[in-house]
């Protein structure tokens, strides 16, 4: 018998890459919203989720959902990036602004499915179930998406070696 | 080429957070399903002169005290089963217990003024809990005195298990049964946790 994790310990497994996975979908300013809107939803949920579920494919099903509700809560207030606040975009030590930048122009599909494969470690059956959409249109998103950002960001294949 | 491998590796790191980020989440997040009525059981640890303590509590009061020779991922894990898998890291359902606990280990405090929550005990074994308050601090009983205490003179073993599944130790004083002979007897936090806790009472 599978016995339930107690909730803080889910958070502590896995609201690191939730939280990658929302920075990566939605840019560092609004991740922090979702992050916080999709433990606080399954928190809320969890008493009713098998104990066998895969709870970090669940996770990353909510953060989807909250993600979406945030880009439209946004794009109501529409504020210009640009204006948002200072201080919540401070990067952290290791953020690299530039590969941030390039990923965040990538379509949502390709944004998305790069997140939820790349980050997340889930397979392509479990990013299809999430986008919709077949297992095979998931992988090629998460393809095209990848090479895109070796397109606009070249440096990556090189940048721990011989560049200088 | 490399790249294929090292690029989902630049990404997490682009992505990543610092872990005091993170824990101002877990913090905000706490006290939003607090403010919300969905968090069941809140817990912290705290150090002490008897190791690290696993503090738990509900809506009700203070459900759990732990030692960590209980092992705090095992006690958790029973609390989820028991009471509710909704259970996150929130010391500030604990502050109190937490200073009052401060004040007992330094000798300024002798009871606790807390509210309990006693729904991991039942029967007979939390009859005989709920009376040992009345031993006072500084002062033992013996484990047939405490049977006697709690109605029944010949349940002397039943009041060995019950202190020994004590769910609430420190501050609910099991510490303070020994043997009729003298001895200290056996302890859930381990003898030489008794024998910290007796002498700490016994100097003040």
């Amino acid at each position: 018998m599978t016995l339930k994790q107690p909730f803080g310990t889910v958070v502590a497994v896995h609201g690191s890459t939730v939280l990658r996975v929302c920075r990566a979908v939605l840019g560092t300013v609004d991740a922090d919203d979702a992050w916080s809107e999709t433990f606080l939803s399954a928190i809320r949920a969890y008493p009713d989720l098998p104990a066998d579920a895969n709870v970090e494919a669940w996770l990353v099903t909510i953060a989807h959902r909250r993600a979406i509700d945030v880009t439209r809560a946004t794009s109501r207030r529409a504020i210009p990036a640009g204006e948002l606040p200072e201080t919540a975009t401070v990067p952290d030590a290791e953020h690299d602004p530039d590969l941030a930048d390039a990923l965040a122009r990538l379509p949502d599909k390709q944004k998305q499915a790069v997140a939820y494969h790349y980050l997340a470690g889930l397979p392509y059956v479990d990013v299809a179930a999430i986008l919709g959409g077949s297992t095979d249109a998931a992988r090629r998103a998460a393809a095209d998406g990848i090479a895109a950002l070796r397109r606009t960001y070249p440096g990556v294949a090189t940048r721990k070696g011989e560049r200088r | 080429m490399n790249a294929n491998h090292d690029l989902p590796r630049y990404l997490a790191q682009a992505c990543g957070a610092a872990p005091e980020h993170l824990r101002a989440l877990q913090a905000r997040l706490a006290a939003a399903a607090q403010a919300e009525g969905i968090l069941d059981v809140a817990y912290r640890t705290v150090d002490s002169p008897v190791g690290s303590l696993l503090l738990a509590a509900t809506e009700a009061g203070l459900v759990r005290v732990a030692y960590a020779s209980e092992n705090h991922d095992t006690v958790l894990q029973t609390l989820s089963d028991r009471i509710s898998p909704r259970i996150l890291n929130a010391p500030a359902r604990l502050d109190t217990v937490a200073r009052e606990l401060d004040e007992y280990f330094d000798g300024q405090r002798h009871g606790f003024d807390v509210r309990l929550d006693w729904r991991l005990s039942a029967g007979f074994r939390s009859t005989v809990l709920h009376r040992l308050p009345e031993i006072g601090y500084g002062h033992t009983a013996s484990y047939a005195a405490v049977a006697r205490l709690a109605g029944n003179p010949r349940a002397i073993r039943a009041v060995g298990t019950a202190c020994a599944t004590n769910p609430l130790p420190v501050v609910v004083p099991c510490h303070r049964v020994v043997r009729s002979d003298g001895g200290m007897g056996g302890y859930l936090g381990g003898v030489e946790a008794k024998r910290t806790l007796l002498s700490l009472e016994a100097a003040a």
